[in-house]
């Protein structure tokens, strides 16, 4: 049978022209994107106009403990990997890679500012104060969220993937609401969503309504490439960022394994979001060094090599280098973080160990804020139910 | 007291909730200028401001998921969805976020949302018009499930809606909203019958007929037909869908010893059979006869032509009181009695 080659449409026809199947004139080509990058591999400052007066205004001891921050979340990550392989945790979702993403967006949010992370968002959690043990609660399967949000403006993790960037609008909104009423300081709240996240709908939603109210919010992706498995080509052609004008509000594409540049550009965009100018998008340039989480086995589904290449720019080493040069810090600096990141580790060690899970019946209450005759029953089932055995024991002993 | 159409009653409990709570804020689409499709909202963002009456961007799960985050920051979203069967973009928020964010904070944090859903059938619209989804929201933890069959109902259980801590489903039988009925505006919410409570809105001896929202009208007329053929039937409208309060229930079946449910919605896995199986380990000694259900089809909602054949009126509730009443009825031909 002879084969048929009948463009469909004119477009096909232009694409079939340029050998682009899908129709897509637009390829991924992350290098050509402008992207926001001060420090270099090298560990060398460039300046720019726009972002280096929020470094400028760093102390030394400041810029110190960027450091020590990205270096005492990695040493928890190894921890609570750690804990998860001894069968202390039941899963571990590791974000190594990801410190400065994390540690300059956080480090850039005032205490009147809110968080609502994912679920990778350990050093965010870091910088917020929070015991970092408290997160592993979740992952160690006795609560369902191991602490109360409203203490550090950190929101739980969300497991279903992007619902909380609707949640983090909605928040900015009743903010907004109330800086008008003259009840609350000008603030602004921060959406944290994953590459694989931004597909969802209700990321587009939460777009359009911030946009649409000007909601003082800004959006934080962090584009690490992979999605599990999948890697980022399959859900976008284009840089994220670009899709911020699409909205009517403006985008910065930052380089995410520099520290220093993240912190200056979502200060920038928080001022901009709690100045009542609306939201902003932060697409970061980072990459999941380890597995999705310990579940996970990154060698069925991508090459060593592009590990390897990303090892290069790790955030930790390219700012040693820097403060170094500057003469700020030397090798006991870095020995005595490394002691602090072992303490951490010990505390949130001793803390695991010991957290247990309630009885059932803690589990049947908060299901509703009031009274309910159906939870109330089942829960006093529940208890006869286990007092039964208590007593079958008792008779046998 | 005040005579008042359902929707006009509803509209005065939104005014009320919001005059005296600053934090009460309306959500949906087109409930501004225009007072929503149904009109329900009429003249809300005139009075209070469209910073009080939002007219949202058209996005089901956007609306939802804004509300909890405007619920957290300490507000009370009044969400409208403007038809039954376009709730369901919203479902993940209402069903993961909504439902479950009391109990994942332990008490720390409260969804005080309302969700204000026009449903049912019979006002001749075309597909998604005239769904009846409650059942998908009474299985699900969390949310507090309310139908309302009457004017000053509607005007009490909104503002009680409004008031709980817990999230409430609000289901507004949308082809009653032109119905009249006395409204005490003046009436003190702390005395106004719990938000949970079912009532007996009709007495009688030989059957229980329990029904919510668009139906209980119809059970009312039922009641009526029945006793002209001697048999006594007393009426329940249930109000809270979940929880249910099966007391009243109980009671009445403990005396008629009989019971049929009725509701628009599918019958499989429906609020008739959760009744239905409850009454019967309750009362399991008391009954005469089987449960009976009377309800839409299992299919989905038909073209409107057909919808009098679909929902059940008074015709096929009266065949169900028959059934219960081992009086001949439809089975009886099927079953060539
Ligand atoms: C709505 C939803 N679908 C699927 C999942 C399962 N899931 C968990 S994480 C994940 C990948 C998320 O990738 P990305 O958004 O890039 O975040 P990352 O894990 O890289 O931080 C998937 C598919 C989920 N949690 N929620
Ligand atoms: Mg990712």
């Amino acid at each position: 049978m002879a084969e048929v080659h009948l463009p469909t449409t004119e477009f096909e026809e232009a694409d079939a022209a340029h050998g682009n199947q899908h129709g897509v004139t637009d390829e991924p080509n992350a290098d050509a994107e402008p992207m926001v990058s001060l420090l270099s591999v090298e560990g060398e400052l460039t300046r720019d106009e726009t972002y280096s007066p929020y470094l400028d205004a760093l102390s030394a001891e400041e810029l110190l403990s960027f450091y020590s921050d990205m270096a005492t979340v990695r040493r928890f990550d190894q921890e609570a990997t750690a804990l998860q392989r001894q069968g202390e945790l039941a899963m571990w979702v590791p974000m190594t890679g990801q410190e400065g993403a994390q540690i300059g967006s956080g480090r850039a949010s005032k205490p009147a500012d809110y968080i609502f992370p994912t679920y990778r968002e350990h050093g965010v959690a870091l910088t917020r104060g929070l015991d970092l043990s408290l997160l592993l609660r979740q992952f160690r399967g006795v609560s369902n969220a191991g602490w109360d949000p409203r203490e550090t403006n950190f929101h739980m993790y969300t497991l279903v993937l992007a619902a909380q960037t609707l949640h983090a609008v909605g928040y900015a909104m009743g903010m907004a609401r109330d800086v008008a009423a003259g009840l609350a300081e000008a603030a602004a709240t921060i959406a944290y969503f994953g590459d694989g996240a931004s597909s969802e709908g209700d990321v587009h939603e939460s777009m359009v309504f911030a946009a649409s109210y000007q909601a003082p919010v800004v959006f934080f992706c962090q584009n690490n490439r992979w999605a599990i498995s999948v890697p980022f080509e399959v859900q976008s052609k284009v840089p994220l960022v670009r899709r911020a004008g699409g909205y009517g509000f403006p985008g910065i594409r930052v380089d995410g394994n520099d520290v220093l540049a993240v912190y200056a550009v979502t200060q920038w965009a928080l001022e901009h979001a709690r100045s009542g100018k609306g939201p902003v998008l932060i697409e970061a340039d980072t990459y999941r060094l380890g597995a999705h989480t310990t579940a996970d086995d990154p060698t069925k589904y991508r090459d060593r090599a592009q590990e390897d290449a990303w090892r290069l720019k790790d955030p930790l080493l390219r700012l040693e280098k820097y403060l170094r040069s500057l003469g700020l810090a030397d090798d006991e600096f870095f020995a005595k973080v490394s002691a602090v990141g072992d303490e951490l580790a010990a505390h949130v060690r001793a803390a695991v160990v010991t957290m247990s899970a309630k009885d059932i019946g803690a589990s049947f209450a908060n299901v509703y804020a009031t009274a309910h005759p159906l939870i109330a029953e089942e829960s006093a089932w529940q208890r006869a139910y286990e007092a039964s055995f208590a007593d079958a024991e008792g008779v046998a002993e | 007291m005040t005579v008042m159409t359902f929707g006009r009653a509803i509209n005065a409990g939104l005014r009320k909730a919001m005059d005296q709570d600053p934090k009460v804020v309306l959500m949906g689409e087109d409930i501004g200028k225009l007072g929503g499709v149904f009109r329900i909202t009429d003249g809300l963002q005139k009075d209070f401001g469209a910073h009080r009456v939002i007219d949202t961007p058209l996005a089901e799960s956007g609306i939802m998921g804004t509300a909890v985050g405007l619920a957290y920051r300490g507000y009370r979203p009044v969400v409208e969805i403007q038809f039954d069967g376009f709730i369901y973009p919203a479902f993940d928020q209402i069903v993961c976020q909504v439902a479950k964010l009391h109990y994942r904070t332990q008490g720390n944090v409260k969804m005080p949302i309302t969700i204000r859903v026009p449903f049912g059938g019979g006002i001749g619209s075309p597909e998604h018009h005239s769904e009846s989804p409650e059942a998908y929201f009474t299985h699900t933890s969390g949310l507090r499930v309310v139908s309302v069959s009457n004017p000053q109902d509607a005007y009490t259980m909104i503002q009680q809606a409004i008031a709980s801590d817990d999230p409430v489903l609000y289901f507004e039988p949308k082809r009653r909203y032109h119905t009249k009925g006395e409204v005490d505006e003046a009436a003190d919410l702390s005395q106004a019958p719990a938000v949970g409570a079912a009532s007996v809105v009709t007495q009688g001896s030989d059957v229980t007929l329990v029904t919510y929202g668009p139906l209980v009208s119809t059970a009312r007329d039922v009641a009526i037909a029945a006793s002209d053929d001697g048999v006594s039937v007393e009426v329940i409208d249930l109000r809270s869908l979940s929880p249910i309060d099966f007391e009243p229930l109980e009671a009445s079946v403990r005396k008629t010893g009989r019971l049929v449910i009725t509701h628009e919605a599918a019958q499989f896995g429906g609020l008739g059979a959760e009744i239905a199986a409850s009454i019967t380990e309750r009362c399991f000694n008391y009954l005469e006869a089987a449960p009976v259900r009377v309800t839409g089809f299992d299919i989905p909602y038909p073209p409107s032509k057909f919808e009098s054949h679909h929902l059940p009126d008074l015709d096929r509730i009266m065949d169900g009181i028959d059934r219960a009443m081992g009086r001949p009825n439809s089975l009886s031909a099927l079953e060539g009695k």
